[in-house]
């Protein structure tokens, strides 16, 4: 079976996309994905120790990832609405373009 | 450490990688929606690899089901005034790759360093969706109806938050 390190450095990898496009990308959407794949890397790592921990019977790990899987969901549900509303005000979605705080 | 990359895994993680970067590289937005979609695919597969069958189909269902759906839906009620000449990256991009890679190489190092990392394999467990539900219903009902709340609160604040002004339609 696969080692345990090759899951942390596909995670570490999958964060680091995620980190380089959140930080990078003009498109509000796009950063949200990259944040959405940053969650994910950090589940990833979830399960990859659940099943390499020494007491896998426990569920801690996958009940700790299915929590997140929800949050996450919650997060981009509000995110995309954040986004819909900031685009009727400014029509626009990229975030150099939304450099006022006025109402 | 012991055991070897088996080939689903390097097929699965490749596949993984490829979307997550093609997501956050692609100048079309459904494109890159379409990458994500393969990325989460393939977290699915990594899942299933790791004997959480419950958790791989939860994350197509939610992920790939809902979240993609969401935000290409998202992406179509914003469209219109793209425009294509412009670069698709901020300004600062320079530096953020910078950091980018600094912390892949921070974490990367630290988990080639560690000793955390070198223990034995443990037997596969006989993990039941029926197990799953059991905990949640006991050990986790508190998180669980913590998630409820908190997921019904986000859906009310989504729908408020992208509700139309009376205002602003006159």
């Amino acid at each position: 079976m696969t080692p345990l390190v090759s899951y942390l450095l596909v995670s570490a990898l999958l964060f680091s996309i995620g980190l380089a496009g959140a930080l990078t990308r003009r498109n509000a959407i796009l950063v949200l994905v990259g944040i959405e794949l940053m969650l994910n890397a950090a589940n990833l790592n979830f399960i990859a120790f659940w099943r390499y921990g020494p007491n896998p019977e426990a569920l801690t790990g996958i009940m700790f990832a299915i929590f997140a899987i929800g949050i996450a969901a919650a997060e981009a549900a509000v995110g995309l609405a954040l986004i819909i509303s900031i685009y009727r005000h400014y029509k626009t979605t990229n975030l150099d373009q939304i450099d006022s705080m006025r109402g | 450490m012991s055991g070897e990359v088996t080939l689903p895994f390097f097929v699965l993680s490749v596949l993984t990688i490829v979307g997550a970067a093609a997501a956050l590289a692609l100048r079309n937005l459904v494109h890159c929606v379409l990458a994500l979609m393969l990325a989460f695919v393939g977290l699915a597969g990594l899942y299933l690899q790791l004997d959480a069958q419950f958790l791989g189909f939860a994350q197509i269902l939610v992920y790939i089901g809902a979240v993609a759906i969401l935000i290409v839906f998202a992406i179509l009620l914003t469209r219109g005034t793209e425009s294509h000449s412009r670069s698709i990256v901020s300004p600062s991009w320079g530096m953020s790759s910078v950091v980018s890679v600094a912390v892949f190489g921070v974490l990367a190092w630290t988990i080639r360093s560690s000793v955390a990392t070198r223990h034995s394999i443990p037997p596969q467990p006989a993990i039941t969706v029926k197990q799953i539900g059991n905990a949640l219903m006991s050990r986790f009902a508190l998180p669980l109806e913590v998630i409820g709340l908190l997921l019904t609160a986000a859906l009310v604040g989504a729908v408020t938050i992208a509700m139309q002004d009376k205002q602003e339609m006159k």
